[in-house]
């Protein structure tokens, strides 16, 4: 109970001071009507519902990185966050609270493409539970990207920085813009490292029907990364207490 | 209350703390002090289980801090050197966040929060955001929100650094409030002042070493000192100097202008006989006063380190 108490406040103080703030919102909003423009003036005749997999995969993967990484790092140096890792509550409660925030910020980054889209096309043939489903594994792995820069860097800026390092190849590789087949083979092996790959694999299954891979596997595998990445935070928060 | 056994703490080859071992007892309050860099925030970062230590003991109300950290924090409070509330959030909700973070339901929490804007004087300014409040406020509110769960023990990192003088005092009356309400105090800080004005006990840190500890009496019983006494007299000193070198054999006396002096031997000279001494040569004394050594000699002389070097750190704190 005492956990629970402490998980849902610090929820509501990081939801109320960081996620709720006019610039993030506006950011929120701003940034995937941004990449949606760009893609629709690049090729007006191109058709929404094949962009809508990396529209969906790109804000969210933005959003919750950036967020993360910078609200953590912000509260490291004005050492509030030494507040919450003092506090007697369990580091998984903590890292869960933190990483909450950042997974429905990137689910609303998400469904900002979507609702624009709907302006403009049919979503009736779209499988809204798989796209929730995996939007929400997307937003857990980047969040839990995110919390591994966060702690991981001393600066906001080294955490932008050192996000961006892993961001945009991700990006690239994941098969959004070069379909993961026509990459040479190292990349091809680097690509499916990348929890992103499955996820917009999924996201094109969800949507037009046309994923590659098996969904069990992307399942899994998205659920694999999670797992991984969550014990990884979590060691080397522990290990930051050893130094 | 708390045990220290064997503390070390290594980061690679540098030991900031050095196999120091203290005890402090139930509802009293402990001093560490020493210059910067000495290991007191290195310490009591162990002490709170911020840091592991690389090897030694420690137990807070029986508790074992390295191997049950989450149950040692339910009953200690701990205010950081920063004051590090969170600048968007008013004082009230700050302090109300710090309750549900000790599983505090709402009711409770608020009920203390509200307690402890009065007894820290700023219910008046509750509802402001943190970022309003000005530097000795802000440390009052930290302090406020690290007793929110009436903890047992209370950590103080330096707690009047960098803040003005009312605000310091002020912060001095309510942590003898604290103790007198039963709440052990642990602090760190570079101020020899306001360790002699708080403290039952003192540790002199130095080095990664606790190179003396005890009462303020104790520490300064440790040390052998010389017997002075400063006189004001009405005649000038430097015509009677040598005379009286001469009758107390040992003693030696210096002027220090034209109307006083300080004599000072290694054997106690009853006052009497001094006084007596000066009637002899028709001179009268307006004022005698013995002087005895401060905590600051006392520190100078068991740490060897000068105490200008604490008073500069004292000045870079102020101003920042």
């Amino acid at each position: 109970m005492k956990n629970l108490i402490a998980f849902f406040n610090i929820l509501k103080k990081d939801i109320n001071n960081y996620y709720l703030k006019p610039p993030n919102i506006s950011w929120g909003i701003i940034f995937p009507l941004s990449w949606t423009l760009m893609q629709l003036l690049r090729c007006p005749d191109s058709n929404i519902l094949e962009l809508l997999p990396g529209l969906i995969s790109t804000s969210v993967l933005f959003g919750t990185t950036s967020m993360l990484a910078v609200t953590i790092t912000f509260e490291r140096s004005g050492r509030s966050f030494e507040r919450l890792l003092l506090a007697p509550i369990s580091l998984n409660t903590l890292m869960l609270a933190k990483i909450t925030g950042t997974i429905l910020f990137g689910i609303f980054n998400a469904f900002v493409p979507v609702i624009f889209a709907g302006f403009f096309i049919d979503l009736s043939g779209v499988n809204w539970l798989m796209v929730f489903a995996v939007v929400f594994l997307i937003a857990v792995t980047s969040s839990l990207m995110g919390l591994l820069v966060a702690v991981s860097v001393e600066q906001v800026f080294e955490a932008q920085t050192l996000s961006n390092f892993f961001r945009f190849p991700m990006l690239f590789l994941c098969g959004l813009f070069i379909p993961v087949s026509n990459l040479p083979l190292f990349l091809r092996i680097v690509s499916y490292c990348i929890p992103l790959t499955y996820g917009a694999d999924l996201l094109k299954g969800a949507i037009n029907n046309n994923n590659i891979l098996s969904e069990k596997l992307s399942f899994s595998m998205l659920i694999i990364f999670s797992i991984a990445l969550f014990i990884i935070s979590r060691y080397n928060i522990e290990k930051n207490k050893s130094k | 209350m708390i045990n220290i056994k064997n503390l070390t703490k290594k980061y690679d080859d540098f030991t900031a703390v050095d196999d120091i071992s203290l005890t402090v007892k139930k509802g009293e309050i402990f001093g560490l002090l020493g210059p910067n860099g000495a290991g007191k925030t290195s310490t009591i970062n162990m002490m709170i289980g911020l840091f592991f230590p690389t090897a030694g003991e420690i137990t807070i109300n029986g508790i074992d801090v390295i191997r049950q950290t989450k149950k040692a924090q339910t009953v200690i409070g701990i205010v950081a050197d920063e004051s590090n509330l969170y600048n968007e959030m008013s004082g009230f909700d700050n302090l109300c966040f710090c309750g549900a973070l000790y599983g505090m339901n709402k009711k409770q929490r608020e009920l203390k929060a509200k307690q402890l804007l009065k007894q820290f004087n700023l219910h008046n300014t509750g509802n402001k955001p943190f970022k309003a409040y000005s530097k000795g406020m802000k440390r009052k509110l930290t302090i406020a929100a690290a007793l929110i769960h009436c903890p047992e023990v209370l950590f103080l990192d330096e707690p009047t650094t960098g803040i003005d003088v009312e605000s310091s005092r002020q912060i001095r009356e309510l942590i003898l409030e604290l103790k007198n309400q039963g709440t052990t105090i642990f602090i760190t800080t570079h101020y020899i002042e306001e360790v002699q004005r708080l403290c039952d006990r003192i540790a002199f840190m130095v080095n990664g070493k606790i190179v003396a500890c005890g009462t303020v009496l104790e520490l300064m019983n440790s040390i052998s000192y010389n017997h002075s006494v400063h006189l004001t007299v009405d005649k000038n000193p430097q015509n009677f100097i040598l005379e009286f070198e001469k009758r107390f054999e040992g003693s030696s006396a210096i002027a220090k202008d034209e109307k006083s002096l300080v004599i000072t031997s290694k054997e106690k000279i009853p006052l009497l006989e001094i006084l007596n001494f000066f009637q002899e040569k028709e001179i009268e004394v307006y004022q005698a006063r013995q002087l005895h050594p401060t905590l600051e000699d006392v520190f100078v002389k068991l740490t060897a380190v000068e105490s200008a070097i604490l008073k500069k750190e004292k000045e870079k704190g102020d101003q920042q």
